[in-house]
C-alpha cells in the first residue's frame, strides 16, 4: 500500500483550499488593515463614523438574537412531532425540508408576495373588512414592519436546516435511554429536557453554529424586502464594495462579520461541550 | 503445493504490539486453527498472511514464494470474511464469479465453476438472488463458494461462523470440514471458539498477547497444555491450578496431600475439572455451588482457599456446604513452572 | 359495578384532546411552509395585471404572461443559462476534490488526517460568501472576473465542505471487507474502487452533487460581487430588484424555487444521512 495515496487524494482539496479559503481570507485582513499601501485602522475609522454602521451592527445582531432562538424552538418541535409520527413520516419530513433548497433571495421575494402593498396580507386583510384600502407596509417610514418581515421570511426559510440537522441527530439517539427514564418514572417533558436534549447536543452545537452564521450572512433577504432601509452588515459590506467602490471598507465589515462569526462558535461550543466519555 | 512459512513475523499499531516475532510453518493441506482471545493478534496475522496488513518485520512465504511485498491479488489466496463481505450490487452469481472475471477466465468456465461451486455449497437455487434477499447462513455459503471458486492454493477464514446461531454453526462446521477437505487447499482458520478449533483443526495454534503459545494436534493442545495459559483457556470449564509445596525426592505437597512430581524448581499443580472423581483419600474440597449439566454435575468448590471446579457423573448427589474428597487421575496431573508458566515434563 | 353507563374517563377525553391538538399543530406547520409558496405561484402564474391589482384571490389565472414576459427581459435567459452552467460546473468541481479527500478520511490512518479533518469543519466557521470580495482583485489580475469559471470556483469553496464531510460518511458506510474480499479476488486498488465502491456509493455522490448544485444555484452574495455581464439569475434579480416590476419579481422568484423544489425531492432520502454525519 503506497503511503503517499492518501495524500494524493487530499492534494486537489487541500490546495483548493489554501488558494481559495486561507490565501483570500489572508487578502481580506491585509485588505481592511491598509489603504493606498499603508498599514492603518483607517478603514475600520472611516466604516463606524458612517452613520450606517451602527443600525447596522444592531439590526443584524437583534435579528440574530430573536430569529435563531425563535428556531431553535420550533425546529426541536418539528423534528420531535416527526420523530413521534408513524405514518406519513418521509412526507412531512419533505415538506419541513422544503426551505432548505430555497435561495434567501426567493424566500425574500416569496414574503415580499405576502407584504407588498398589493399583497397577500393586505387582500386577506381586506377581504374579512379589516381595512378597505391597502396599506403600506414596506416604506422606510415603517422601519419595524421591515424588520418583522425580514424576522419572518428567515424564519420561514432557516428552520429547516435546523431540523434536518436535529432529526438527523435525534436517528442517532438509541430509543433504549428515552425508555428507561419512562420506566424510572420520567415524564414526557422530564425525558426530553434530561435525556433527549443533553444528548442531542453535539447536533444542536451544529445547528447552532450553522444557523448563527448564516444569521450573521442575512442579506438577499433584507434587500428584496426593504431594499437598503434596512441596513444589515452583509449588505452594508456589498454597499461599499459594489456601489461606493471601495474595498477597504468593504474588507472592515468583513472583519466584523468574521469577528462575529467566530466568537459566537466558541461560545456555542463551549456552552454545549461535551466531555469526550459522555458521548453516544 | 501451498505450505506458508511464517519467519519472524511482528506487527506494531503505534506504540502497540500486536504480534512478537512470529514463527509458523503450515503444511500443505493441512487445516490450521489460530484459537484465541480477541486481541490476541490471530486476526492480524491472518491478515498479514493474506496482504491486508503490511508486517512490521519478518516474512511470508506461500507456496516457496515470499509473499509480504505482494498485494493480495498476486498470492495465491482467497478469503472468507466474518461479516461476510457479499457484495449488495451483486446477484449471487456475480459475487461467486468475481474473482474468475477478474482472473479473465473464458465465460463458459466461469459459468461452470460458478455453478460446480454453488453445487457444493447447496445454493444453486440462489444464483439470481441479491445479498439482501439472503439469510446470514445463504451470505455464508456465498462467501465460502466465492472463495472455493477460485481454486485458490490457500483459504484464509475471518471467524466465518460467529454470526451464525448456535444450531446454525454445528451444522455449517461439518460442512466445512467435509468440503475444504475435498478440496485440498491449505486452509487457515480463525477463532475464539475452542470447541470450533478442536472438531475442524488439523493443528491449532494457540496465541495470547500476541505471540504463538502452542502450536500442535487438538488432543496434545487439549491433554499436554505448553504453557498455564493453554491449559487456562482450553477446556470449558479450564483447569485447576493449586500451589504445591516441594517434599524432596520429587514428591510435593498440594492442599495437604501429596504427589509425585518434577525434580527440581519450584512447581505448580493441575488438573482438568474432568479428571477428578469422589474417593476416600484426596483433596478436600468445601463445595460452593452445584450445576447439574445433564450427563455430569458441575462443581464449584475451594480446595485449600484455592477456587477448584469438578465434573463429576451426575448420579452422585452433592449439596453446597458439604466436604467431599477428590481423588485426580494420576496420569492426568500436569505441573507448570511458576517463573516460566510453561509445562514441566 | 354498579354505576349506570358511565361517562368517557377524563383521561381517555384528554388523550383525544391531545391527538387533536397534535395533528392541528402539524397542519399548522405544514401550512406554514406551504402556504408562502403558494403565494408566490399564484403570482408567477397569474397575469402583470393581477399582480399589480388589488385584492388578490388566492387563486392562480393560469395565466403564462407573467412567465412569457420574465423570459423575454432582456438578460433573463442568458442568466438563467450562466446559473445553470455555473451550478454544473460546481457540481463538477466540488465532487471532484471533495469525493477523493472523502475517501481518503474513510479509508486510511495517516499523519496529519484529523488536521485536515479540523479543518474542513473549521470553515464552516467562516461566512464563506466574504470570501467574494478579495476574490474579486485576485480574478481581475487572473482574467477570471465576470466569468462563469472564476464563480464556479467561489461556489465550489462553499460546497467543497459539504461535498467532503458527505461522501466522508458514504465511504465510512462501506464496509471495509468488501474492498479487501475484492482485493483477495485479484482486485487492484482501482479495480475494487471502481467495480465494488462505486457501485454503492454512486447514489450518494450523486445526491450530494445536486446538494452543491443547489448550494451554487441560491447563491446571491458572491454571485452579485464577482459578475457584472455574465450574471447569474440571483445577480441579475438582485441587481434589478429596485427598477424591475413586480410580476419580474415574482416570476424570478418562482423560476430559483423550482429547480430547488425538484432537488431536494431527489435527494430527500439522503438528506438526514447527510446531516447525520456532518455533525460529527
Amino acid at each position: 500500500m503506497p503511503r503517499a495515496l492518501p495524500y494524493l487524494l487530499l492534494l486537489p482539496a487541500s490546495l483548493f483550499l489554501l488558494v481559495f479559503f486561507f490565501y483570500p481570507f489572508g487578502l481580506v485582513v491585509v485588505e481592511s488593515l491598509t489603504r493606498g499601501g499603508e498599514w492603518t485602522t483607517d478603514n475600520f475609522t472611516r466604516m463606524t463614523g458612517h452613520w450606517k454602521f451602527a443600525p447596522a451592527f444592531w439590526n443584524t445582531i437583534w435579528l440574530t438574537a430573536i430569529v435563531v432562538p425563535v428556531q431553535l424552538i420550533m425546529a426541536l418541535t418539528m423534528a420531535s412531532v416527526v420523530q413521534k409520527l408513524k405514518t406519513g413520516r418521509s412526507g412531512l419530513l419533505y415538506i419541513f425540508a422544503i426551505p432548505l433548497g430555497i435561495s434567501d433571495l426567493a424566500a425574500g421575494l416569496i414574503w415580499l408576495a405576502i407584504f407588498e402593498q398589493s399583497g397577500f396580507l393586505n387582500s386577506i386583510l381586506h377581504s374579512f373588512g379589516v381595512i378597505d384600502r391597502p396599506t403600506l407596509y414596506l416604506g422606510y417610514q415603517n422601519m419595524w414592519v421591515i424588520f418583522l418581515a425580514v424576522c419572518l421570511a428567515e424564519i420561514w426559510r432557516a428552520t429547516a436546516i435546523m431540523m434536518v440537522i436535529i432529526v438527523a441527530g435525534m436517528g442517532l439517539i438509541p430509543k433504549e435511554y428515552s425508555e428507561a427514564a419512562e420506566v424510572f418514572g420520567a415524564s414526557r417533558w422530564q425525558r426530553f429536557t434530561r435525556v433527549t436534549l443533553p444528548l442531542l447536543r453535539p447536533s444542536l452545537q451544529t445547528a447552532l453554529i450553522l444557523r448563527i452564521l448564516m444569521a450573521f450572512e442575512v442579506f438577499a433577504v433584507v434587500m428584496a424586502l426593504g431594499g437598503t432601509s434596512l441596513p444589515v452588515l452583509m449588505g452594508e459590506t456589498f454597499q461599499w464594495q459594489f456601489q461606493l467602490q471601495d474595498r477597504g471598507v468593504a474588507a472592515a465589515y468583513a472583519m466584523v462579520i468574521l469577528g462575529l462569526s467566530v466568537a459566537f462558535s466558541l461560545v456555542v461550543l463551549r456552552l454545549l461541550h461535551v466531555p469526550k466519555g459522555a458521548r453516544i | 503445493m501451498a505450505e506458508i512459512v511464517i519467519k519472524g513475523v511482528a506487527k506494531n499499531f503505534g506504540s502497540f504490539t500486536a504480534l512478537h516475532s512470529v514463527d509458523l510453518t503450515i503444511a500443505d493441506q493441512e487445516f490450521m486453527v489460530l484459537l484465541g482471545a480477541s486481541g490476541c493478534g490471530k486476526t492480524t496475522l491472518l491478515r498479514i498472511i493474506a496482504g491486508l496488513e503490511t508486517p512490521s518485520q519478518g516474512e511470508v512465504w506461500i507456496g516457496g514464494r515470499r509473499v509480504d511485498h505482494l498485494p493480495p491479488r498476486a498470492r495465491g489466496i482467497s478469503m472468507v470474511f466474518q461479516n461476510y463481505a457479499v457484495f449488495p450490487h451483486l446477484t449471487v452469481f456475480e459475487n461467486i464469479a468475481f474473482g474468475l472475471r477478474m482472473a479473465k477466465l473464458p465465460s463458459p468456465d466461469v459459468d461452470r465453476r460458478v455453478r460446480r461451486t454453488a453445487g457444493l455449497m447447496h445454493i444453486e437455487q440462489l444464483l439470481k438472488r441479491y445479498s439482501g434477499e439472503l439469510s446470514g447462513e445463504q451470505r455464508q455459503r456465498v462467501a465460502v463458494a466465492r472463495a472455493l471458486a477460485m481454486e485458490p492454493d490457500v483459504i484464509l477464514m475471518d471467524e466465518p461462523l460467529s454470526n451464525l446461531d448456535a444450531l446454525l454453526r454445528l451444522e455449517m462446521r461439518a460442512e466445512l470440514k467435509g468440503v475444504l477437505a475435498e478440496s485440498k487447499t491449505t486452509t487457515i482458520y480463525v477463532t475464539h471458539d475452542q470447541v470450533e478449533a478442536m472438531s475442524l483443526a488439523d493443528r491449532i495454534s494457540v496465541m495470547n498477547g500476541g505471540y504463538i503459545v502452542q502450536a500442535d494436534r487438538p488432543t496434545e493442545v487439549y491433554r499436554n497444555p505448553a504453557a498455564r495459559f493453554v491449559g487456562s483457556f482450553i477446556g470449558n470449564p479450564p483447569m485447576n491450578f493449586l500451589p504445591a509445596k516441594p517434599d524432596g525426592a520429587g514428591r510435593w505437597h498440594v492442599a495437604g496431600q501429596s504427589f509425585a512430581g518434577p525434580r527440581t524448581g519450584g512447581a505448580e499443580f493441575a488438573i482438568r475439572p474432568e479428571d477428578l472423581h469422589p474417593a476416600q483419600t484426596g483433596l478436600q474440597a468445601e463445595v460452593r455451588v452445584v450445576e447439574p449439566l445433564g450427563p455430569h454435575i458441575l462443581i464449584t468448590a475451594q480446595v485449600a482457599g484455592q477456587p477448584f471446579r469438578a465434573l463429576l457423573e451426575s448420579d452422585h448427589t452433592i449439596t453446597p456446604g458439604e466436604v467431599i474428597t477428590l481423588a485426580p487421575v494420576p496420569d492426568r496431573i500436569r505441573w507448570f513452572d511458576p517463573e516460566t508458566q510453561k509445562a514441566i515434563a | 359495578m354498579n354505576d349506570t353507563s358511565p361517562p368517557a374517563p377524563p383521561q381517555l377525553e384528554a388523550r383525544r384532546a391531545g391527538r387533536f391538538l397534535f395533528q392541528a399543530g402539524i397542519a399548522l406547520l405544514v401550512l406554514w411552509v406551504l402556504v408562502p409558496i403558494w403565494f408566490l405561484f399564484v403570482n408567477a402564474l397569474s397575469a402583470p395585471s393581477e399582480v399589480t391589482g388589488f385584492p388578490k384571490r388566492m387563486w392562480p389565472g393560469f395565466d403564462l404572461a407573467s412567465i412569457q414576459f420574465f423570459l423575454q427581459f432582456q438578460g433573463v435567459t442568458q442568466a438563467l443559462w450562466n446559473s445553470v452552467k455555473v451550478a454544473v460546473l460546481t457540481m463538477i468541481l466540488s465532487i471532484a476534490m471533495g469525493a477523493p479527500a472523502g475517501y481518503a478520511l474513510s479509508r486510511f490512518e495517516f499523519p496529519g488526517k484529523e488536521f485536515f479533518r479540523v479543518l474542513v469543519i473549521m470553515t464552516r466557521a467562516f461566512p464563506l460568501p466574504l470570501l467574494a470580495l478579495p476574490l474579486a482583485v485576485m480574478f481581475i489580475r487572473t482574467g477570471l472576473d465576470d466569468t462563469v469559471l472564476g464563480l464556479a470556483l467561489v461556489h465550489a469553496m462553499l460546497a467543497l465542505p459539504f461535498a467532503v464531510l458527505i461522501t466522508f460518511s458514504l465511504f465510512s458506510g462501506i464496509p471495509v471487507e468488501l474492498e479487501e474480499a475484492a482485493w483477495t479476488l485479484g482486485c487492484t486498488r482501482l479495480q475494487a474502487f471502481v467495480k465494488v465502491v462505486l457501485p454503492l456509493a454512486l447514489p450518494g455522490i450523486a445526491a450530494s452533487a445536486v446538494f452543491a448544485f443547489v448550494i451554487s444555484w441560491n447563491e446571491v452574495f458572491a454571485a452579485a460581487v464577482l459578475t457584472i455581464e455574465n450574471r447569474t439569475l440571483t445577480a441579475f434579480l438582485l441587481q434589478s430588484l429596485n427598477v424591475s416590476p413586480l410580476p419580474l419579481k415574482f416570476a424570478g422568484g418562482a423560476a430559483l424555487v423550482m429547480p430547488a423544489l425538484i432537488f431536494i425531492f431527489a435527494v430527500r432520502k439522503y438528506l438526514f444521512a447527510m446531516w447525520g454525519i456532518a455533525n460529527r
